[in-house]
């Protein structure tokens, strides 16, 4: 993001004007409103939530109603199992797509671009075709209600082999490469020492996109677990919205509650997620 | 890194092994020998080394299932015996298209991925103009349009579900303020399909936006300033300069979306309340995807869910054939 055009790119001669921010701000409101909505009908109780006009601020429920939505639907055990789960996903696919990435975009081997073609042409298949075997493999292994029945099938990415190569063809100087092996390094040396510290800053976009992408996940993990089992956040608030618990703002603090580590994170974070995904978008 | 490597490096010279004593020279050409026979060992099938976990986890959780879904769409194979597999040809195949219930949701599909995406770009293409302006805390609006990115189905979809809600929603609410009558936005064909559309917008338009600055800003200044020259407006400048060279992104952005409204599952699901996986009463907006798992998980056939998912991969292709044409058509136009 710290291009010296950037003075110079397109638009950047025009300084927004009013317009422009009032457009920019109702968009903003609109992006945020059901977040904040979501507090405050998880801070108000049922009966309040079924009256004209709804509620436009906070009542004094929440606690309450997060008290509620961890114990009731087990959200304390879920976000544990979210965590785990997404956090296995995020390392394997940083760990497996930059030496995937690596390899790819500085080694020399047989059948490398046939290789890269079927890395990119696997982006395009839709997950829905796999869910029927999947399902019977982890059922015959004995895997259902396991966590990783949810891990090993999203533990490698083609997304994030080809965000690394991309990042790394032009990140990591051959001439580097190739000075470490004149001194007597081995490929793993190669990697521990030259690879993964100049590929750290996009191993770490790609770590928070896939945690994102993880954490969210849907479709495969409401079948593989059940709510009974061991469920991931996702699962278990379908469970609430299913009416186990026919509480509405308990079902919004369990939603909070699965959202709030995420919002966490992009006020932390925030710019890094934003130059990730723009940078994969102009390279992608 | 050079203080890392061993002492006696294959770097050194030939001279330097000339000057050695010759027993010395015998024994280090062994060990060079040894060392650059390692190497070459090395070099050659570390690459496969570091690819490896790839293509295994893809050929055992990727291609050995895709490849199974067919087989099994040929089979007669209920969900609490997933051994137990009858063969029946292409008889799930052939009580597809039988069956209204998949061109219902076949329909469904269709309309709600065009009145999610169309909009859903549209937008995305001028909030991303105006975040391309000199902006004071451009950072802030750029992390704002990406929250809803973050959020995941389920907890939107059921923030939606009460927004939407016919007697007590606030949307109904707001409506009524401007003199309509409540919507029931759950059970009208057209009024759920619109507002399952609403949730996909909501999540996608901040990230497709970004999509789209990232891209303008790879434009290069000269186009616009020989446009002004022209005599161009900035509303000129947008159409003639910005979209065209934005092509290249907007098809892309247009074949992920598709496929994700292909895939659409968590929202219709979610939407029906506590009623299941039929998409509403009348299955109105059920999804293809829905519908998979309704037939897989609820009904118990998977071999059918199999022939639906193959059915949903025929379908991806025409349509990515179809963009491919449209591409070629658009670019040999420009």
């Amino acid at each position: 993001m710290t291009n010296p055009l950037s003075a110079k790119r397109a638009g950047r001669q025009f300084h927004g004007g009013r317009i422009t921010h009032a457009v920019l701000i109702l968009f903003t409101i609109g992006s945020l409103f059901p977040l904040v909505w979501t507090a405050v009908a998880a801070s108000r109780n049922n009966s309040r939530l079924a009256q004209t006009p709804p509620p436009f601020w906070f009542g004094g429920n929440l606690f309450k109603n997060l008290e509620i939505a961890w114990t009731d639907a087990n959200m304390g055990a879920a976000l544990l199992n979210t965590t785990i789960v997404a956090g296995s996903i995020a390392a394997g696919t940083v760990l497996f797509s930059t030496l995937a990435g690596f390899a790819f975009a500085k080694l020399r081997f047989r059948f490398k671009n046939l290789l890269l073609l079927l890395v990119i042409g696997t982006m395009m298949v839709p997950p829905q075709l796999s869910v029927v075997p999947l399902y019977m493999l982890i059922a015959e292994l004995s895997w259902t209600d396991q966590l990783q029945s949810v891990i090993l099938p999203t533990l490698v990415s083609a997304f994030g082999v080809f965000f690394m190569r991309q990042y790394l063809v032009g990140a990591l100087p051959t001439e580097l490469i190739e000075a470490a092996r004149v001194d007597g390094a081995n490929s793993w040396r190669v990697v521990w020492h030259i690879v993964f510290p100049a590929a750290r800053p996009a191993m770490a976009v790609l770590g928070m996109l896939t945690f994102v992408m993880a954490w969210n996940d849907f479709f495969w993990p409401i079948i593989a677990l059940t709510q009974n089992g061991s469920p991931t956040v996702q699962v278990a608030l379908t469970g609430l919205g299913r009416g186990y618990i026919p509480d509405q703002s308990v079902i919004m603090a369990g939603a909070l509650l699965g959202t709030l580590p995420l919002l966490i994170a992009f006020v932390v974070f925030g710019k890094h997620i934003v130059g990730g995904i723009m940078q994969g978008a102009v390279k992608g | 890194m050079a203080s890392d490597a061993p002492a006696a490096a294959p770097s050194l010279g030939e001279e330097g092994a000339a000057l050695r004593p010759p027993e010395k020279a015998g024994h280090d050409e062994r060990r060079r020998a040894r060392r650059s026979r390692r190497y070459r060992q090395d070099v050659r099938w570390s690459p496969y080394a570091f690819v490896a976990p790839f293509f295994l986890f893809f050929l055992a959780f990727g291609l050995f299932p895709l490849l199974y879904t067919g087989w099994a769409s040929l089979h007669r194979v209920e969900l609490t015996a997933p051994t137990d597999m009858e063969w029946v040809g292409l008889r799930n195949f052939s009580r597809l298209l039988e069956d209204e219930f998949f061109w219902n949701a076949l329909q469904n599909t269709v309309t709600i991925g065009l009145i999610s995406t169309v909009p859903q770009l549209l937008i995305a293409l001028g909030i991303a103009h105006l975040l391309n302006y000199r902006l004071r805390g451009s950072m802030f609006f750029r992390v704002a349009a990406l929250t809803p990115y973050a959020t995941s189905v389920a907890a939107a979809t059921l923030v939606f579900v009460l927004l939407f809600g016919r007697d007590y929603g606030m949307i109904n609410w707001a409506l009524g303020m401007v003199g309509f009558d409540h919507i029931d936005w759950q059970n009208g064909r057209w009024t759920s399909q619109l507002a399952v559309s609403t949730i996909v917008i909501w999540r996608w338009t901040g990230y497709n936006a970004l999509i789209y600055l990232a891209a303008m800003q790879a434009i290069p200044n000269d186009l616009y300033e020989s446009a002004a020259l022209d005599g161009a407006s900035r509303w000129q400048q947008f159409l003639h300069v910005t979209v065209p060279s934005l092509r290249p992104t907007i098809l892309f952005t247009c074949v992920v979306s598709t496929i994700g409204a292909t895939q659409l599952f968590g929202e219709p699901l979610l939407f029906n309340g506590g009623a299941g996986a039929t998409g509403g009463a009348d299955h109105q907006f059920q999804t293809l995807g829905l519908y998979l798992y309704e037939q897989g998980w609820v009904n118990l056939h998977l071999g059918r869910a199999s022939a639906i998912a193959w059915a949903m991969f025929l379908i991806l292709l025409v349509i990515g054939a179809v963009n491919w044409l449209l591409a070629r058509r658009l670019s040999k136009s420009a």
